[in-house]
């Protein structure tokens, strides 16, 4: 039972790379095997935030235009054995592939692993279609703004008209104590408005920044909010019930809960 | 706590609020795939085409766009006079 997972926003900068690859980390951990796929055409970055940007020799249009195999196009993750990455082609552009491709790549990635996670790349174009073509169901992405909240409702409804299943959505980069003093969307406010499924809140966490200086991954960091998170999301995607993080604040862990979620206390 | 009596009482919206209910009507613009001045001119036709069959009362009526759960629904409540026009 292999599955295709597109990570999307509609906005850019949104963490849709970050999201895919600490994702990755996290099923691979769970013992699935796990290969993720940059389609983000001209504009590449899965491979330097896994750190393995050294390593590439083969990209996703060298396998469709037949100067690779597929194998020699995979490269292998430096820290777990069953993570993958093809990655994106760094000198071309989006409308160098096509859908059809896609979808015929994602069916023969499904024969060899449990999950292939596709790093969607900003907008709604050609590159969008791309990506979305031969997923099985996606992950939206937003951070508490305005501007992101409207993308993404922008791209939900491109989903449905395209019968994917109704996607599930990632909260990034909250703020707590914004949050608690009304000056940021909470969580309920943005489910209220988009009407989807709430998969996970990441908070927004400089260890980000600073495992993605280093090429590492904050899932595989001890400690941190933004990694427990994570960890949390790669459980729910298989099908794991997980209750949702208690973000850190200066309140109390349950007044802190309910403040995120959304439920006043009086 | 003493932030939240403030806001009670001055009443003013914090900015979340604010971001909340602007989201909420552009999107029912987006999602119908309309803009605001072709709603109108929708509205203005059906009431038109009402009114050839019967009178309306005007002053009571109201037609709006609502939405809940990515559904967007056209709620129409026409207060009819029941005079006949033909
Ligand atoms: N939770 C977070 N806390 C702090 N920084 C974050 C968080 N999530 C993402 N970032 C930072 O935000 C930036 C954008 O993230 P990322 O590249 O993953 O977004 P993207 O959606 O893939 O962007 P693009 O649309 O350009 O492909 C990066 O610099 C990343 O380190
Ligand atoms: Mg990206």
């Amino acid at each position: 039972m292999s599955e295709v997972i597109v990570i999307t926003s509609g906005k850019g900068g949104e963490g849709k790379t970050t999201s895919t690859a600490n994702l990755g980390a996290g099923l691979a951990k769970l013992n699935y095997n796990v290969v993720l796929v940059d389609t983000d055409i001209g504009l590449r970055n899965l491979d330097i935030v896994m750190g393995l940007e050294n390593r590439i020799v083969y990209d996703l249009i060298d396998y469709f235009e037949g100067r690779c195999k597929l194998r020699q196009a995979l490269i292998k993750d430096k820290r777990l054995n069953n993570l993958f990455l093809l990655p994106a082609a760094q000198t071309r552009d989006k409308t160098a592939i096509n859908a059809e491709q896609m979808k015929k790549l994602c069916s023969e990635l499904k024969e060899q692993f449990d999950y292939v996670l596709i790093d969607c790349p900003a907008g709604i174009e050609q590159g969008f279609k791309n990506a979305v073509a031969g997923a099985d169901r996606a992950i939206i992405i937003t951070t508490p703004e305005v501007s992101a909240v409207r993308d993404a409702d922008r791209v939900i409804g491109l989903l449905e008209e395209m019968n994917l299943p109704r996607p599930k959505l990632i909260i990034n980069r909250i703020k707590p104590a914004m949050v608690e003093r009304g000056e940021m969307m909470n969580v309920k406010d943005i489910l209220d408005i988009l009407g989807i499924d709430l998969l996970g809140v990441v908070p927004e966490d400089e260890n980000i920044v600073i495992t993605t200086n280093r090429g590492d991954l904050v899932i595989l960091k001890e400690g941190s909010e933004a990694g427990k998170a994570y960890s949390n999301i790669a459980k729910r995607l298989t099908g794991e019930e997980v209750p949702f993080l208690q973000l850190k604040t200066k309140y109390s862990f349950r007044e802190s809960l309910k403040r995120i979620i959304g439920i006043r206390n009086n | 706590m003493i932030d939240f009596i403030a806001r009670f009482f001055k009443k003013d919206k914090q900015s979340k609020d604010l971001a909340k209910e602007r989201l909420q009507l552009v999107l029912i613009h987006d999602r119908i795939n309309l803009p605001p001045y072709l709603l109108e001119q929708m509205k203005e036709e059906l009431i038109g085409v009402i009114k050839r069959f019967t009178e309306i009362d005007e002053e009571a009526l109201d037609i709006g766009i609502e939405s809940s759960d990515r559904t967007v629904t056209l709620v129409a409540n026409i207060p009819l006079k029941g005079e006949k026009k033909v």
